[in-house]
């Protein structure tokens, strides 16, 4: 099944609820067409509301504008904006079965019997659910459920497919399973996707591009990698991954450096008081000379790597993660590394 | 097995105890039904059995049997009709008109049913073809059943999982009448099958407001059981409760099997 591929364009879209609270701050967004974008935050940020103010359940506030391509959609009805969209737990009509509710929107359409019936066919190949035409949602697991809603959802054509969370409602093994199933149906569909999620996993897992959003503001859009990478805000940074915070002395900064145990470490030019550097990006290596000394206070073995907790002379707590047969032990004493281009420089607040 | 003797006993007391409440609950509706199966009710069995007052009864008071169930399934039908979609509308409203609106649709259930009725006939009182018909009870009815519709379908509507639904549908494309018809109504199913089905067991058995619409030619069958055990010997009271026992029982329990059903069907 081919979909069409449209591009979306989000320009000054704000919105206001009716009790006055702020869902979302004036916000513009591109997505190319047969994209997959996603948008990632905490609860509350404003991701669930700039879904809904695309798929046209919410109305935009004075002056924002909603493009699918060329054609302006601001003032398009839900119904007529040619949208799929999969909720956060499916709503999938429960008296139906999964041939009904994947044929509805079909129906609606006034499409003929004998084109409906290879149109479903086809989906029900696609999300392998033969022989489960005739269930109803009671009677499926979460992830048939879950590719029912998908199903439905794709079969009136959309320009956009939208994604709600749509793999909150599983428990979290087979979140991984679905994730990597959903990110693969996605890409052979080829439609463009808005997907919403607060898990950083999921988002880098499905989808090729992420905004990054907090308060009601996206902060920070790019690939996956490299806002993981290079994140220019230190929201993203702590959002996508964890990380530690180095201070920079006066001295520091002038000659570019971060100070460790009283041993200067080469670090990018610029005047941040603040460096960060995540965990994994610290090597343990047995005592060296010339080279920062940390003191292993805590270790937790997590199966395919273990984590350290580590305190270093003039520095705050940091935290390192190690291959699972790192050999360090609590009370030992290990010079640690971080090579140069491993250090993060970012905007703190604001 | 041998149990220690305390958990014997405790568990024989609370029997015992059941079997007292049941037996001074049921005792009451056995000898009045009984009642109406004797010749004369002061010398009990010993006067002989016999069916003529259940003949007399059918006879007097067959036809208020007969609209009592008119009356109850009309009202079931037209508060279902009435109240489905205002139901719907009161739960998608934020406004508080409609709160308000809630608050004052249950006023009939509240207030006494004597005051609704005397209410109904002060303004209705004058239209005499209505006045003197069943359409004024049933519409007596109306009034004291459709808050219960509006309340139960009212707060099956207002289910999160529901207005999810409702988006979905407007998602796929559906305007209006077909997510109200196809989505939204079977969604809640078991809550308007519920609900129709409290409305016809109020109605059957509503005496009060019908006692103040009612006219010497419409009456219902609780009127007319009030009617006969006034003036009329114990043994036609008690015949008369014996037939609404068996009409009106097995058709209770019928529509109950039915509503189970649709519960199967519509559930999730």
């Amino acid at each position: 099944m081919e979909l069409e591929c449209t591009s979306v364009h989000i320009r000054q879209c704000a919105k206001t609820y009716p009790d006055g609270t702020q869902g979302l701050l004036p916000s513009s967004l591109d997505v190319h067409p047969g994209e997959v974008l996603a948008l990632l935050g905490p609860s509350g940020c404003g991701k669930t509301t700039l879904l809904r103010l695309i798929a046209g359940l919410e109305t935009v506030d004075q002056g924002g504008v909603i493009r699918f391509g060329t054609q302006e959609v601001t003032q398009v009805p839900v119904e007529r904006r040619q949208i799929g969209m999969v909720f956060q737990h499916y709503a999938l009509f429960p008296q139906m079965t999964v041939q009904a509710n994947i044929a509805y929107g079909l129906r609606l359409r006034g499409v003929g019997d004998q084109q409906l019936k290879q149109t479903v066919g086809e989906l029900i190949d696609l999300v392998r659910l033969k022989g489960f035409e005739r269930k109803r949602p009671a009677e499926l697991s979460g992830g048939q459920r879950q590719r029912v809603a998908l199903a439905r959802a794709v079969a009136v054509r959309p320009k956009v497919l939208l994604l709600d969370e749509p793999l909150t409602a599983l428990d979290a093994k087979l979140k991984v399973t679905l994730r990597d199933e959903l990110a693969d149906l996605l890409r052979r569909l080829g439609v463009t996707t808005i997907h919403v999620t607060h898990d950083q996993q999921e988002a880098l897992a499905i989808a090729d591009r992420l905004a990054v959003m907090r308060s009601g503001k996206i902060i920070q859009v790019g690939e996956g990698e490299a806002l993981y990478r290079n994140p220019k805000h230190m929201f993203v940074a702590e959002f996508l991954g964890r990380i530690n915070r180095l201070q920079r002395t006066p001295q520091d900064i002038v000659s570019d450096t971060v100070t460790l145990a009283q041993i200067a470490v080469q670090c990018p030019h610029g005047p941040w008081p603040d460096i960060f550097v995540r965990p994994e990006d610290i090597q343990l290596k047995p005592l060296t000379v010339m080279q920062p000394i940390a003191l292993i206070t805590q270790r937790s073995f997590l199966g395919d790597r273990i984590h350290y907790r580590l305190e270093v002379a003039g520095q705050p707590e940091l935290a390192a993660e190690a291959h699972r047969d790192s050999p360090y032990r609590v009370g030992e004493r290990v010079s640690i590394t971080i090579a140069p281009e491993h250090f993060m420089a970012c905007e703190s607040e604001q | 097995m041998s149990q220690p003797l305390s958990a014997h006993r405790f568990p024989l007391t609370l029997a015992l105890l059941t079997v007292l409440v049941t037996l001074f609950m049921l005792t009451p509706m056995a000898l009045s039904m009984t009642a109406g199966l004797v010749n004369n009710y002061s010398r009990g069995l010993a006067s002989g059995l016999t069916t003529r007052w259940l003949e007399q009864v059918w006879e007097g008071y067959g036809d208020t049997l007969f609209w009592s169930l008119v009356i109850a399934s009309s009202c079931a039908v037209i508060t279902t009709v009435v109240g489905v979609p205002c139901a719907y509308a009161l739960a998608r409203s934020r406004s508080r008109g409609a709160r308000l609106f809630e608050e004052l649709l249950t006023l009939p259930v509240a207030v006494p049913g004597l005051a609704t009725g005397l209410a109904l006939i002060l303004v209705y009182g004058q239209f005499r073809y209505f006045r003197q018909s069943f359409l004024f009870i049933l519409v007596g009815h109306i009034v004291f059943t459709l808050p219960f519709v509006v309340r139960t379908v009212g707060s099956a509507f207002a289910n999160r999982e529901l207005i999810s639904l409702e988006e979905a549908a407007r998602t796929l494309g559906a305007g209006f009448a077909h997510r109200l018809l196809g989505v939204l109504i079977p969604a809640v199913m078991p809550a308007i099958v519920a609900s129709a089905l409290m409305v016809f067991t109020l109605s059957v058995g509503e005496f009060n407001l019908t006692w103040m619409l009612h006219t010497p030619l419409t009456r219902t069958l609780p009127v007319g059981l009030a009617d006969s055990y006034a003036s009329m010997r114990i043994e036609v009271g008690s015949a008369y409760t014996l037939i609404f026992f068996i009409v009106v029982l097995p058709l209770l329990w019928g529509l109950q099997v039915i509503a189970n059903e649709v519960q199967k069907r519509y559930g999730t």
